[in-house]
């Protein structure tokens, strides 16, 4: 496809567009917010996962496999919170399975292969303004629950348990740093993990095209081992969505667990 | 790298259709269809551990009225063979009086026969005695030409017989 410019661009693909003419759709003063491809993919993961969850609703007593489905996730996300928080783990669910759903189906449906029928999947959750919304959301949770639970006791979540007197004006800074970072790690590592992931492959599928452009030589030589090797890394890219989506719930789960317990 | 680069351009609308599709997934998925799932799971759940619950209430009835009815069959056959020894006594018993009649009915026909039996003999006896001195005394009158009396007779064969 990008033959005759002899060059793919790896970063391409994470470029915003707006759609149908809604460059100028803006909010107020100057808050443009167009219907972008970014936004459509957010659409199109909202519509699949009320899909989704809607074929597990039939309330069967002996569930089928969608319904058997559906309950796995919310029972996997029930034990989770369950475990991490305990019984008061409970009233997170709702927020804890949307943000893991979202985020896996989100993941998944980028991986999507419909560049063969024309069609670009955008990964949103490549970038870091979408996963830094849900990291500041997860964090202002945590933050209300502290806060509204404990007051100002909350401020003891800096001080480990058992902290010699002498050790906590040093304690306590390193603890607020690293407090006040969770919602940066939060986002960078699912941004940083999405887009490494949709970069190499992008790499590699340049590596065939080329090659194969190059002659028969450097087709067997480089394009045929890239190819292969993008076959595994779609693989490892699959396993890589869900853990994120996996890794952003638990820490979410465990910083919930901090306000909700305080140690 | 257009994260960065269509930064400015893009964030507020990012951030808006962001907030508003995780928004209806946290409100319509999230808050409304997934606590009716769970609410499935949490009943099946409940339904399963009240048929458990039944099933072990109705095996324990179960154990407890094969309990009773082993105690009953013990009993009824503790009975039964009671009324088979008793009827088998009673039929010794039975048997033995029978017995014990038939034993004294024979004996008397025994001794009936016993003595029977010995007044034919004595007359028996008599009459050979009798006879036999009818003989001597013919034997005498052929041989000897003397009439010998009765008394006489009779007195000689008593001796003979006597002597044997």
């Amino acid at each position: 496809m990008a033959a005759e410019q002899a060059k793919v661009d790896p970063m391409y693909q994470f470029t915003i567009k707006p759609l149908g003419g809604s460059d100028e759709w803006a909010l107020g003063e100057g808050f443009n917010i167009a219907f972008t491809n970014s936004a459509m993919w957010m659409l199109i993961t909202t519509v699949v996962l009320f899909l989704f969850v809607l074929g597990g609703m039939r309330r069967q007593l002996v569930p089928g496999r969608w319904q058997m489905m559906v309950e796995t996730f919310t029972g996997f996300i029930d034990n989770m919170l369950e475990a991490n928080i305990g019984k008061a783990g409970r009233k997170y669910v709702p927020y804890v399975f949307s943000l893991f759903m979202f985020i896996l189906f989100a993941n998944l449906l980028g991986l999507l292969p419909l560049g063969i029928v024309g069609v670009h999947p955008f990964t949103f959750t490549s970038h870091f303004t979408v996963t830094g919304v849900l990291a500041i959301i997860s964090f202002s949770i945590v933050l209300l629950v502290g806060f509204w639970k404990h007051g100002f006791h909350f401020f003891s979540l800096f001080v480990p348990h058992g902290t010699p007197l002498p050790m906590i004006p040093v304690i306590a800074p390193i603890e607020f740093i690293s407090f006040m970072v969770r919602p940066f790690s939060l986002a960078l590592r699912l941004f940083v993990a999405m887009m490494a992931g949709h970069v190499l492959l992008e790499v590699l599928s340049s590596f065939v095209i080329d090659g194969t452009n190059a002659g028969v030589g450097f087709g067997l030589l480089v394009g045929l081992p890239s190819f292969i090797l993008m076959i595994g890394i779609c693989a490892l890219e699959l396993l890589v969505a869900g853990i994120q989506a996996y890794v952003f719930a638990l820490l979410t789960a465990l910083y919930i667990n901090d306000a909700e317990n305080l140690h | 790298m257009p994260q960065i680069a269509q930064l400015a351009d893009t964030w507020s609308s990012q951030v808006f259709w962001l907030l508003v599709f995780f928004g209806i997934t946290f409100f319509v998925v999230g808050n409304l269809m997934v606590p009716k799932v769970m609410n499935t799971v949490a009943e099946r759940d409940g339904q399963i551990a009240a048929d458990l619950a039944a099933a072990k209430a109705a095996r324990d009835a179960a154990d407890e009225q094969e309990e009773a009815w082993r105690v009953r069959e013990n009993e009824n056959r503790a009975a039964a063979q009671a009324i088979v020894a008793k009827a088998k006594d009673d039929a010794a018993a039975k048997s033995e009086t029978k017995l014990k009649a038939a034993q004294t009915r024979i004996d008397k026909k025994l001794a009936d026969a016993e003595a029977r039996i010995g007044e034919a003999r004595t007359q028996a006896l008599a009459e050979v005695e009798s006879v036999a001195v009818e003989a001597a005394q013919d034997i005498v009158k052929t041989l000897a030409g003397v009439k010998v009396t009765k008394p006489v007779a009779t007195k000689a064969v008593k001796e003979a017989m006597a002597n044997g």
